[in-house]
C-alpha cells in the first residue's frame, strides 16, 4: 500500500501525483467509454464510406437469386421503397430508364420492397413497368439491418463494396444520374 | 512545508488538528471540545505545490462539492420526472408535438431546454459520473489519513487531548493503580481491547465500524461500474418483439441465431359464471369479463443452424414450446421474453361470396388473405373472381384515386373481376368495408362479404441482462458497509494516571449514552467517578 507511507520527501510527492493521475485517468477512460457508447457511435447502421451489409434475396420476376457480395466489380444501387410511398414512386420512372441507360456499363439496380405482398408489389411492377431487379424484403430484416428511416432511402456502393453515398428522400433524375456516375466502374 | 513535528517527535502532515500519536490538539488556546471527525487528521489533499492534477483531485475531495452534485443531480432527477420522457411516450404519440400539445408552454419550455430526455441525455450522464469520481476520491482522501490516524495512536494522550473530549472527568483516590485494574477488568468484561503504558490504559472496542462508510461506498462505486457496463454492447437488451399469430420471427439481438413463432395468443377475463358463486360481487363490480385473468402467448423457439446471409431462408431445429405469461418470460442463454402488450382481433383474411343479384344464389365463400392475397379465386364451372388491385389501408390519394396508406390491412379494399358463364367478358367492383361500386354500370353479380378471420398479436419484450450479479455484489457490499457502520460503535476510553488523579476520557463515534450507561458498569465497583458529558452540561 503506497498511499499508507507517510514522509515529506520529494520522492513521496511524485509519487502521490503519478497515483492520483492513474486514478483518475482509470475514471476518465471509464466515464469517456461510457460517452462515447452512447452519443458518438451509431447503432450498427450502415454509413458513408462503411462496406455494405451483404444480402441474399430472389428477384421477384426471374426468381435468380441476387447476392450482393458477388456483384464486386459493378456499382450497385439498393433502393429501399414501398408501393403507398408518394416520393418511391415518383422515383420510379427515371431509375427505370436511367438503370436501362447504365446497366451495360457495369451498374446493378436492387430495389428491396419493404415487406408487402407479393400481389402488391407485381401489380406495381407492371404498372410502373419497372425493368430492374426487384425483391421483397420480408420482415424488412435487410431495412433494418441498413438501419433505413424514412422511405425511400437509396445506397450508391461502389465497384469496392463500400457504400459510397445515401441518399434519403427523393431524388431527382439529375441527382440520381450524378450519384451513378459516382460509383461507375472504371 | 509538508509536515511537521510535533513535541512528542511525530512527524504530522499539513492540517493536522489533532497529533496522530499523542492526541496533542494543535490550537492549545482553544478550549472547545475536539472535533474528532477523522480523528482530526488532514485531508490527503491538502498539499502546497499544486499542480493540476492536485487541484482536480482537490475539488472532488470535498464533501461540499459532493453534496452541491448530489443535490443538483436530485433536483434534475425530479424535473425529469414532471413529465414523460421521449422515450416512454405512448406510441400513437408525435414527439414534436406531444409536449405542447399536452401541457401548454410549460410543455414546450420543457421539450425546448432538454428535459424531455433527461436520463438519457450527457449532461445528467456526466452529473452521475461526477458523484462516481466524487465517491472515489472523497473515500480515498479520508481513509487512509484516518486508518493510519487510528493504527498510530498511543496509549499515553496529551493531557490537552483528554480534557477536549465530550466525555471527560477526573478523581482523587487513594489507590490509584488498584482502581485502574478494577476498571481495566470491567472493560475487558465488556469486551474492550486494552492497551497499557505506564499505568495508562487506552480501552477500545469496534473500530471496525468506522470503515462502514467505506465499504458502503466501494458498493456504490461497484453498482455504478455495473450501471456503465450496461453501454457495453451485449451486455443489455431491452427490446420490443411484435408478433402476429402464425408469424415466425427472428429475435432481435441474438443475430438472427434465435427464432419465434407464435402459435396462438390468448387473453382471458375473469367470469362470473366459471368463477364461482364467491367471486360474483367482486366480479360484477368492474363488469363481467372486464377483469384480466390472463395474458398468454404460445410460442415455438427456434435455433437457426449453419451460416446465413441476411435475405436467406434460414433452416431451423426447434428449441422448445412454451407458454409465455405475464412474470412467466422464455428464457433461453441470457434472453428473457416477458409478454407486455397485444393486440386482438387484427383483420387477417376476408371472406366473401358471390352472389347473383337476382336470385340470390351464392358461391363460395373465397378467403382473401389479406397479407399474401391471390390473384386468382377459381370457383369451377365457368365461375371465378379475379384480383385486380388491391388496397390493404384504403383511402384517396392527392390525386383523388384510390390508394394505400400504409402496408397494414387496416382498411382494406379491393377491386375484384367476377367472371361467370352468364358474364363471359367479366364484371368490375371495387369493395371496400361498407362499400361496394360498380364502376362500369349495373353488374349482375356482386361480392357479398360473408365473414372476417383476425389474427391476434402478442408485444414481447426482448431482456438480456448480463450486469445483475455486478449490481447484486455492489448492492450487497453498500449494505453490508450499512450494518457495519450502523450496528456497531466505535468506543474508546482512556484513563490515565496525571500527578494523583485518575484522568478519564471517552469516545464513541455515536450514541453517547449508550456510552455512558457502558461507563457506569465499568465504573460501577471502583472509586472512579463517571465522566462528564461536556456537551450536555454545556448545552444545559
Amino acid at each position: 500500500m503506497i498511499f499508507l507511507h507517510m514522509g515529506g520527501t520529494a520522492y513521496m510527492k511524485k509519487n502521490r501525483t503519478l497515483i492520483r493521475t492513474l486514478i483518475l485517468l482509470i475514471m476518465v477512460a471509464a466515464i469517456g467509454y461510457t460517452f462515447y457508447i452512447n452519443f458518438f457511435k451509431e447503432d450498427e447502421v450502415v454509413s458513408k464510406g462503411s462496406t455494405a451489409p451483404n444480402f441474399a434475396l430472389t428477384e421477384l420476376n426471374s426468381e435468380d437469386k441476387f447476392t450482393l457480395s458477388e456483384q464486386k466489380g459493378k456499382g450497385v444501387i439498393v433502393n429501399f421503397w414501398g408501393t403507398w410511398c408518394e416520393p418511391c414512386k415518383r422515383e420510379m420512372p427515371f431509375m427505370n430508364e436511367l438503370y436501362q441507360k447504365y446497366k451495360d456499363q457495369g451498374i446493378e439496380l436492387f430495389a428491396l420492397n419493404a415487406d408487402e405482398s407479393e400481389f402488391s408489389v407485381k401489380k406495381f411492377v407492371s404498372d410502373y413497368k419497372l425493368t430492374f431487379p426487384i425483391a421483397i424484403d420480408k420482415d424488412q430484416e435487410i431495412l433494418n439491418i441498413y438501419g433505413v428511416n424514412p422511405l425511400p432511402t437509396t445506397f450508391f456502393v461502389s465497384p469496392d463494396g463500400k457504400v459510397k453515398r445515401i441518399v434519403t428522400g427523393q431524388m431527382t433524375s439529375t441527382s440520381f444520374e450524378n450519384y451513378i456516375k459516382e460509383i461507375l466502374p472504371k | 512545508m509538508e509536515t511537521f513535528k510535533c513535541e512528542c517527535g511525530h512527524l504530522n502532515h499539513v492540517g493536522t488538528v489533532i497529533c496522530e500519536s499523542c492526541g496533542k490538539p494543535q490550537d492549545e488556546t482553544a478550549t472547545d471540545l475536539l472535533d474528532m471527525k477523522y480523528e482530526g487528521t488532514a485531508r490527503r489533499s491538502i498539499v502546497n505545490n499544486q499542480t493540476f492534477i492536485d487541484k482536480v483531485w482537490m475539488f472532488f475531495s470535498s464533501v461540499k462539492v459532493a453534496v452541491v452534485i448530489i443535490i443538483i443531480t436530485l433536483i434534475a432527477a425530479a424535473l425529469g420526472t414532471i413529465f414523460p420522457q421521449r422515450d416512454l411516450l405512448p406510441p400513437t404519440a408525435d414527439p414534436a408535438t406531444y409536449y405542447q400539445d399536452e401541457y401548454g408552454t410549460f410543455g414546450k419550455i420543457y421539450d425546448f431546454i432538454g428535459l424531455d430526455n433527461t436520463f438519457n441525455s450527457w449532461w445528467f450522464m456526466l452529473l452521475v459520473a461526477s458523484i462516481g469520481i466524487s465517491l472515489v476520491i472523497c473515500s480515498l482522501d479520508r481513509i487512509v489519513p484516518l486508518y493510519k490516524a487510528l493504527n498510530k495512536q498511543t496509549v499515553t494522550r496529551h493531557p490537552g487531548f483528554l480534557t477536549r473530549q465530550r466525555m471527560f472527568g477526573t478523581t482523587k483516590v487513594e489507590n490509584i493503580t488498584e482502581e485502574i485494574e478494577k476498571a481495566k477488568k470491567n472493560l475487558i468484561k465488556k469486551r474492550y481491547k486494552i492497551r497499557e503504558e505506564n499505568g495508562n490504559i487506552l480501552a477500545e472496542k469496534g473500530r471496525f465500524s468506522r470503515w462502514g462508510p467505506y465499504v458502503n461506498h466501494i458498493g456504490l462505486i461497484i453498482f455504478l461500474i455495473g450501471v456503465m457496463l450496461r453501454y457495453v454492447p451485449g451486455m443489455y437488451l431491452d427490446k420490443a418483439l411484435w408478433v402476429q399469430e402464425g408469424e415466425l420471427k427472428p429475435i432481435v439481438g441474438t443475430n438472427q441465431n434465435y427464432y419465434i413463432k407464435l402459435n396462438d395468443f390468448h387473453m382471458e377475463t375473469y367470469n362470473k359464471k366459471t368463477e364461482g358463486k364467491v367471486y360474483e360481487e367482486a366480479i360484477e363490480r368492474f363488469g363481467n369479463d372486464k377483469i384480466p385473468k390472463n395474458y398468454q402467448a404460445d410460442v415455438t423457439l427456434y435455433k437457426r443452424q449453419g451460416n446465413l446471409i441476411p435475405g436467406e431462408e434460414p433452416k431451423l431445429t426447434k428449441v422448445k414450446d412454451y407458454n409465455i405469461r405475464v412474470n412467466e418470460p422464455l428464457k433461453f442463454q441470457h434472453f428473457a421474453l416477458y409478454q407486455v402488450d397485444y393486440k386482438i382481433g387484427e383483420f387477417s383474411a376476408f371472406l366473401f361470396t358471390l352472389e347473383d343479384k337476382k336470385t340470390g344464389k351464392k358461391l363460395g365463400p373465397l378467403k382473401v388473405d389479406l397479407q399474401n392475397p391471390k390473384e386468382v379465386y377459381d370457383l369451377k364451372n365457368g365461375y371465378k373472381v379475379e384480383l385486380r388491385n388491391y388496397f390493404p389501408d384504403f383511402y384517396f390519394n392527392s390525386d383523388g384515386v384510390p390508394d394505400t396508406k400504409t402496408r397494414k390491412p387496416n382498411n382494406p379494399a379491393f377491386v375484384f373481376k367476377m367472371t361467370t358463364p352468364e358474364t363471359p367478358k367479366g364484371e368490375v367492383a371495387f369493395v371496400a368495408i361498407k362499400q361496394n361500386i360498380e364502376p362500369d354500370g349495373v353488374n349482375k353479380y356482386k361480392m357479398t362479404f360473408a365473414g372476417i378471420e383476425t389474427k391476434d398479436s402478442t408485444g414481447l419484450t426482448v431482456r438480456k441482462d448480463l450486469t445483475l450479479w455486478l449490481l447484486g455484489i455492489g448492492g450487497t457490499i453498500f449494505m453490508i458497509g450499512v450494518i457495519q457502520g450502523m450496528y456497531w460503535y466505535h468506543r474508546r476510553v482512556w484513563i490515565q494516571n496525571q500527578d494523583g488523579e485518575i484522568w478519564i476520557a471517552a469516545f464513541t463515534n455515536k450514541n453517547y449514552y449508550g456510552l455512558k450507561q457502558e461507563l457506569k458498569k465499568v465504573l460501577g465497583d471502583t472509586k472512579i467517578e463517571l465522566p462528564i458529558d461536556q456537551q450536555s452540561e454545556k448545552s444545559v
